[in-house]
Formats: structure tokens, C-alpha cells, sequence
């Protein structure tokens, strides 16, 4: 697909975009006591776009990624995923959560067939995408260990890679690498572009860190806080694949510095 | 610690014990009906495994035994099943449980003697009542222990109730059911040999009460020695299905859910 062409559209709603997120508000608690957790949140990502959000802590973009996930039902609004309401769990979403959420009994590829086995894939189809998986995040030969047997970037992987095995119409990923050290982390971020850009999947990713967000999207949305609202939007124009030193760049730092700008304006990070 | 030295020692200390032990009654010239010498205690248990009296009771109070486990422990995870997946259930029913937990249940001993008779019957019942608790404790905080994260997890997958429950629930509650089958095990014995007391016409429980009758002291030595092996053996056996099926688990972390999960009140 091309990227650049899509890139180049912003934020108008088109019949390619996975997902659209229309005037979605959240209010924790019935009644005239409920706290507006999120406001008239509207946006959309087209596919094969990859998006981040930031924002200071209880901006509530975990609980829009809940949303999304349909783990939650919103107050009013709704998203729509591929043109059709997200009510409830569906079976095209992938979420990577904050820990990697690995079930020790499970074996990587146990752990990495979780989906496929809930959902009752193919088996012997499943496997040989899950090895696939599991070679292009660099994991072959540790198919067969137990997670505590690794290293917590690699637990990581297995939580990325599970959630792409069921092919999922977009990924959504909340602080993924939050846990993790600053030289893993950077570690990660390189190879998740690299499995963004060879899966050509859409991704959603939550963080608190504005340079992993400006390094990883085509588009960053800065969220401001209570209640949660879409602040400005950010398009990342940075030549793919991009390295790690792209970060000592000039016009990386500038778009840093002007997402910084726009997160103090409304009091800044914690 | 361990290492064949050690071993050495640890069976040097026991000797050494046995010996004082033995030195100390034949100098105080303590009677044998207060406290026997370790010989007599033996010599009692040899003539009973001999005379073939003891078997005859071991196989009763261990049959007893193995029958309120199963029972008491096959009841107590159904039970603790329904009550963790259904607040509703457990709100009706949280009265009776408050209550009989509370209660030291071999009190209920000489009631259930009335009602099912001097035989098996009372007994296993006995076992299972006392097994009961620590298993049903231990099963509704091991299953209601999955991480919010792990349950979102299947839940965006789509994952079914009864799945996340199969795939998730009931392995994550697995520690938290050893540690509960451990002391039910014991508990059963226990309720056993208690049940025997109040009222029997075999069993080990039963043989230390007439021993007691005849002032043959060591005789209860010997059977305490017994059922405290016996205590040993029926632990071992559930450690061994453990470390089996909690494959996952280290050790480590399976001594500290054990020991973090050991609830379950009182026998």
C-alpha cells in the first residue's frame, strides 16, 4: 500500500479508514455525580496508518483504548471498526497490553496460539503462521520454552506477536514497552516499525514518552486531561524505515518540542 | 543444607535424642504407663505389625481417610466453583459458610456417630466435613486471583465464559488448590481419627482410645508414630501430583502461594 499517499490525507473520514471514532464520551458513575473520564473524542486511522497517543497520566487514554477494545461500552458517540459499531469484544482486534500478559503454563507458541485456540482457528494453519511470527521477531528456538524462562523484552515479543496471529483488522497497544528498561525499549521500538512495516497492519499506540510516539507514528494525537479531549494532531513526515539516530535529528527534535509545547499547554506531563 | 554430611548429622541428632531418651527414663525410673522408653515403644510396634492388629486398623483409619478427601475435596471445588463464578450464589449463601467455618467441626463428631452408626459411614463423613473448608476456601481465591489484565486478555479475544474459566481461571488456581488439597489431606485424617474416638470399632483412632482404656502407653507411642508417617506418606502423595501438574511453578514460588494461600480455617 502506499503510505505516502496516506499519509498525506489528514483527518477527513473516508471509506478506507479502519477506524473512526465519532463524538465518544465516557462517564465513570451514573447521574450528575459521574466524572467525565473522556469528552467528544473524534478521529480516525486509516488502514495501514500507524497512530500514537500521548498524553499525562488520566487523560484517559487507556480507557479509549479499553473502548476500542470493546472491553467497555462509552456513555455516547461510538468508534466504528472496518465500517461496523464496536459493541462488545470482537474477534478482528488485537490489544497489547502494558505487561505482556503471558499465561505461564503456556509455551511461547502456546501462548502465541492463545487467540487462535479461543477463536478456533486452524490448527496446523496456525502453527505455521505462529512459527512465522515467532522468526520475525527473532524468538526461533524458544518456542518451546516457558515464559519465565525469558527475558522480559522478549515476553514482549510473544505479547506482540499473539496479537497479530488472528490477523486482526487493527492492533492496539497500550504503553507496550512501559515496563521495560531505556535500552530494551529502544530495542523495541526499532523492531516494532520493522513488524509494523513488513504486517502492514493499522496501529494504535498508547505511550507517556513523546519520542517513541513522534519515532513510531505517521500520525502523533496529543490527549489533554480531564476531562480526556483530543488535543492537537501531529503528522510525523520522517523518511521509513528510520533508524535509531534519527532521534538526534534536527527536525525529530522539532517535532518533539512542538509536542511538548502542546502537552505543557495543558499543564504538562506528571 | 543438605549433602550426605549433613544427612549423617540430621540421623546423629535423632540417635542421640533416642539414646537421652531412653538413658533418662531407665535412670528416673519413670513408670511405663507416664512415659515408655523408645525401646518399648518399639518393641510395642513390632508386636502389633506382627500380630497383624495394626494393619487390620491402618487399612480402616486410611480408607476412611482416602474416602473423606475424595468426598470432602470432590464437594468442597464444586462448590467453591459455583460460589467464585457467581456472586449471587455466593451471597445466599455466604451465611451457612460464615457460620460453619467458624465452627470447629469435630464437634460435629459425636452428632454424626448418632446418625450414621459406629461404621465407615460416619467416619468418611467426619473426614470430608473437616476436609471440606480448606479446599473450598482455597478454590473461590484461586479462581477469583486472575489478573484483571489476563481476563481483558481473553475477553478481547472474545473468549467465551466457559473458556475463560478452562483456559484461564481454573490453571491460574491451581497453586491455590494444592495448597488447599495439602491440608485437606491432613484435615481428613484428622476427622478420621477423631470420628474413631467418639465412636468406632476399628481403625488407629480407635486402638489409641482402648490402649488408653488399658494404660499401654507405649502402644499409643507406636500408633502416634504411625499416623504421623502416614501424615507424611499422604502429603508426599499430593506434593508429588503437584510438582507434577504445577510444572510451571519453580519451587520457589510454589512454596510462597502455599504458604500465602494456606486459608481455610480451623479443623
Amino acid at each position: 500500500m502506499n503510505r505516502a499517499a496516506q499519509a498525506a490525507r489528514m483527518d477527513s473520514p473516508s471509506s478506507t479508514d479502519v477506524i473512526a471514532v465519532d463524538r465518544l464520551s465516557l462517564t465513570y458513575g451514573g447521574g450528575a455525580s459521574g466524572v467525565l473520564a473522556l469528552s467528544d473524542i473524534s478521529f480516525s486511522i486509516a488502514d495501514g496508518e500507524f497512530i500514537s497517543i500521548v498524553g499525562p497520566s488520566g487523560c484517559g487514554k487507556s480507557t479509549l483504548l479499553k473502548i476500542l477494545a470493546g472491553l467497555l461500552p462509552p456513555s455516547e458517540g461510538q468508534a466504528k471498526l472496518n465500517g461496523t459499531p464496536i459493541r462488545g469484544a470482537r474477534r478482528d482486534i488485537g490489544v497489547v497490553f502494558q505487561t505482556p500478559v503471558l499465561f505461564p503454563w503456556r509455551t511461547v507458541l502456546g501462548n502465541v496460539l492463545l487467540p487462535a485456540d479461543v477463536q478456533g482457528l486452524d490448527k496446523e494453519k496456525m502453527r505455521k503462521r505462529a512459527m512465522d511470527l515467532v522468526r520475525l521477531v527473532g524468538l526461533e528456538g524458544f518456542e518451546n520454552r516457558y515464559p519465565r524462562e525469558l527475558s522480559g523484552g522478549m515476553q514482549q515479543r510473544v505479547g506482540i506477536i499473539r496479537a497479530l496471529i488472528h490477523d486482526p483488522a487493527i492492533l492496539l497497544m497500550d504503553e507496550p514497552f512501559g515496563a521495560l528498561d531505556a535500552m530494551t525499549r529502544e530495542t523495541m521500538n526499532v523492531e516494532l516499525q520493522r513488524i509494523w512495516m513488513e504486517s502492514g497492519k493499522t496501529v494504535l499506540f498508547i505511550t507517556h514518552s513523546t519520542s517513541e510516539a513522534v519515532y513510531l507514528a505517521d500520525r502523533v494525537i496529543v490527549m489533554t486531561a480531564r476531562p480526556g479531549k483530543i488535543g492537537d494532531v501531529f503528522k510525523v513526515d520522517l523518511p521509513r524505515p528510520r533508524p535509531l539516530d534519527i532521534m538526534n535529528t534536527e527536525a525529530f527534535g522539532a517535532y518533539v518540542k512542538r509536542i511538548r509545547v502542546a502537552l505543557n499547554a495543558d499543564g504538562g506531563l506528571d | 543444607m543438605g549433602g550426605a554430611k549433613n544427612f549423617m548429622l540430621r540421623l546423629l541428632l535423632i540417635a542421640a535424642v533416642l539414646a537421652v531418651w531412653e538413658v533418662l527414663v531407665k535412670m528416673t525410673g519413670v513408670p511405663e504407663y507416664i512415659l515408655p522408653a523408645p525401646s518399648r515403644i518399639f518393641y510395642a510396634m513390632y508386636n502389633g505389625i506382627k500380630s497383624n492388629v495394626y494393619p487390620q486398623h491402618f487399612f480402616v483409619t486410611l480408607t476412611e481417610t482416602l474416602l473423606g478427601f475424595l468426598v470432602g475435596t470432590i464437594l468442597a471445588f464444586m462448590l467453591g466453583t459455583v460460589v467464585a463464578l457467581s456472586r449471587r450464589v455466593e451471597y445466599f449463601l455466604y451465611p451457612f459458610i460464615v457460620m460453619f467455618q467458624a465452627m470447629p467441626k469435630v464437634a460435629l463428631a459425636p452428632l454424626i456417630i448418632v446418625w450414621f452408626g459406629l461404621g465407615l459411614t460416619s467416619k468418611v463423613i467426619n473426614a470430608a466435613l473437616v476436609a471440606f473448608f480448606p479446599l473450598m476456601v482455597n478454590t473461590i481465591v484461586g479462581l477469583r486471583s486472575a489478573e484483571e489484565d489476563r481476563i481483558n486478555l481473553m475477553r478481547s479475544l472474545a473468549a467465551s465464559r466457559t473458556q475463560i474459566f478452562f483456559m484461564l481461571q481454573l490453571p491460574n488456581a491451581l497453586p491455590y488448590i494444592f495448597a488447599g488439597l495439602e491440608i485437606a489431606m491432613i484435615f481428613a485424617l484428622i476427622g478420621a481419627i477423631v470420628a474413631e474416638f467418639v465412636g468406632a470399632e476399628r481403625g488407629l483412632g480407635m486402638l489409641i482410645q482402648s490402649m488408653n482404656f488399658n494404660m499401654d502407653v507405649a502402644g499409643q507411642f507406636s500408633i502416634l508414630l504411625i499416623l504421623s508417617l502416614l501424615g507424611l506418606v499422604l502429603n508426599g502423595i499430593v506434593n508429588l501430583a503437584r510438582r507434577h501438574l504445577l510444572f510451571w511453578e519453580t519451587a520457589n514460588t510454589g512454596e510462597e502461594t502455599a504458604n500465602t494461600s494456606k486459608k481455610g480455617g480451623s479443623v
